[in-house]
């Protein structure tokens, strides 16, 4: 029942976020959208992946976009609004996602997964929350992606800390 | 439900004595009397503020936005409200005890800059929007050292669950499932020999259990007046240059539930300290030989002079806290921007990287 309800929340939202012309209306829309998909992480036992992606998305992410929008409008006293370029490209590219999304989520039968049925039997047995898990699997099985996005975040750092100093011409 | 009710009235009372309590306070500290007039001593002054805010017009300016004028408030106060969610009273009495509640208390006051930067542009006022960005960026900006200091609690505790870090912080020690077999030594050195396992009090806390963690507490501290906006970094609402800051076009019911937004984050971020530093709601008093002093400090597990015991000394540490900010508040001057972010992100944050790294090696001294 609350999954339906966040499932609606959530859908609503992402459409008013696409159809709306005010930017700024469609980055609040997007906060709605977050925090619905967060709560239907919740319902399916995935604790943490549910507060990263607040963390993540709506303390980060978002944060950045409504910032990017609020300092780059007002140009004429008009909130920035979007516009339509590429129709016939953009339909096409999105109802071939469609297609294909639909398609595989056709071909694969969820109810005969293996580890779905087991899932149900064993949700999280003695552990209060997933950290635990998650936790040793970073540090033992996915050790190296871990490291390397963490690199390459720091490159990327690094980069935009270069951008944006002040050159000194010598 | 009745959790949601019972917090919440207990918050509009603590956040009522607050706003009395800093206005006697600043009066005092300026050698002056403050509220005298309504109740003894000026003691209804804040009840009275907040009927008289109920009573007046709600007025939106004709060029706001006014669907996000009218949302912000709310969200900005849901935001702050749903994280006393994890917070625990008492020894078994909690709203809701998550095992990542830590975590979920960093990522929902995250929410609450989104609320801001909605309030300050909904208000179509430039010093509106000016104290949002200055409050946005603040708070972004000081969640990091804030994190770190946190990092270390939880590196320390091996624990994201508030309760179970509450428990470890005394001589219950034990009864928490999980940690049955566990063992406090005196500064969390085993190699001392000193088992404070039942001596409890103030030898618990973690600030004695680690006490690298002290430094983590100074940063912690200075981070959340930053995250509340309080002086000195209430360079958001600046009252000489920004009149209030992003708040300024707000009035009636809206600007109380701002109001009640702010102190309550000053209650979290007290609330907080108190758990993760000064031993939550355990009792400072430590079991000397024959004066059990801890065990008749704490009452029954579970029972009602538990909860009573549990809940006064949470309340009466994190007022002490409430009482430093308000202090601090009327001594020191107000930062400058740059000097903020110098302090922010070449001061604090190196230092509790340092305090992250020494904490995890002290926790290798107490296994």
């Amino acid at each position: 029942m609350l999954f339906y309800f966040f499932a609606a929340v959530a859908i609503l939202s992402g459409a008013y976020m696409v159809l709306t012309r005010n930017l700024l209306y469609a980055g609040f829309a997007l906060l709605l959208t977050l925090l619905s998909v967060a709560a239907i992480y919740v319902l399916l036992f995935a604790d943490f992946v549910a507060v990263t992606q607040l963390m993540v998305y709506v303390g980060g992410v978002l944060v950045l976009i409504l910032f990017g929008i609020m300092l780059s409008s007002r140009v004429h006293d008009k909130s920035v609004m979007s516009e339509n370029v590429n129709k016939g490209w953009g339909i096409t590219i999105s109802l071939l996602t469609l297609i294909g999304l639909c398609y595989t989520i056709w071909q694969t039968k969820f109810a005969s997964l293996p580890w779905l049925q087991a899932a149900s039997t064993d949700m999280l047995g003695a552990q209060k929350s997933t950290v635990q898990g998650i936790g040793i699997k970073l540090m033992t099985d996915f050790v190296l992606p871990f490291e390397i996005a963490s690199l390459l975040l720091l490159i990327a750092l690094i980069g935009a800390a270069y951008i944006a100093t002040d050159k000194q011409e010598v | 439900m009745l959790a949601f009710v019972l917090t919440l009235v207990l918050l509009l009372g603590i956040v009522i004595v607050l706003a009395y309590a800093e206005r006697k306070v600043a009066a005092f500290m300026q050698d002056r009397l403050g509220p005298t007039e309504a109740g003894p001593y000026g003691s209804l002054q804040s009840v009275l503020d907040v009927v008289k805010l109920l009573q007046k017009e709600d007025i939106i300016p004709a060029a706001a936005d006014k669907k996000l004028f009218k949302l912000a408030p709310i969200l900005i106060f849901a935001a702050v409200f749903a994280g006393f969610a994890v917070i625990p009273f008492a020894p078994e009495l909690v709203p809701a005890g998550i095992g990542i509640g830590v975590f979920y208390l960093l990522a929902i006051i995250s929410l609450d800059v989104v609320g801001l930067l909605m309030a300050g542009w909904g208000s179509n006022n430039k010093y509106a929007m000016l104290g949002a960005m200055r409050s946005v960026a603040q708070i972004v900006s000081y969640e990091i050292p804030a994190g770190l200091a946190i990092l270390s609690v939880v590196m320390v505790c091996q624990s994201l669950d508030f309760q179970e870090i509450s428990y470890q912080q005394g001589i219950l020690l034990n009864r928490f499932s999980g940690l049955e077999f566990e063992q406090n030594w005196l500064f969390g050195i085993e190699a001392l020999g000193i088992d404070t396992t039942k001596i409890g009090g103030i030898t618990t806390w973690n600030i004695f259990r680690a006490p690298i963690l002290l430094v983590a507490f100074v940063i912690y501290f200075i981070a959340s007046l930053a995250e509340s906006n309080r002086a000195p970094f209430d360079i958001p609402e600046a009252e000489s240059e920004l009149v209030a800051g992003f708040h300024v076009e707000y009035s009636g019911f809206r600007f109380a539930v701002l109001f009640l937004a702010e102190y309550s984050m000053m209650v979290l971020v007290s609330l907080v300290a108190v758990i993760l530093f000064l031993g939550s709601w355990n009792t400072p008093l430590p079991n000397l030989t024959a004066l059990k002093l801890a065990n008749w400090t704490t009452g029954t597990i579970g029972g009602v002079s538990g909860i009573l015991w549990g809940g006064f000394w949470l309340l009466s540490k994190t007022f002490v806290l409430l009482f430093l900010q308000l202090q601090i508040r009327w001594t020191y001057p107000r930062l400058r921007v740059d000097q903020l972010m110098h302090l922010c992100w070449k001061v604090l944050t190196p230092i509790a990287l340092a305090v992250v790294l020494l904490a995890g090696i002290w926790r290798l001294l107490m296994i």
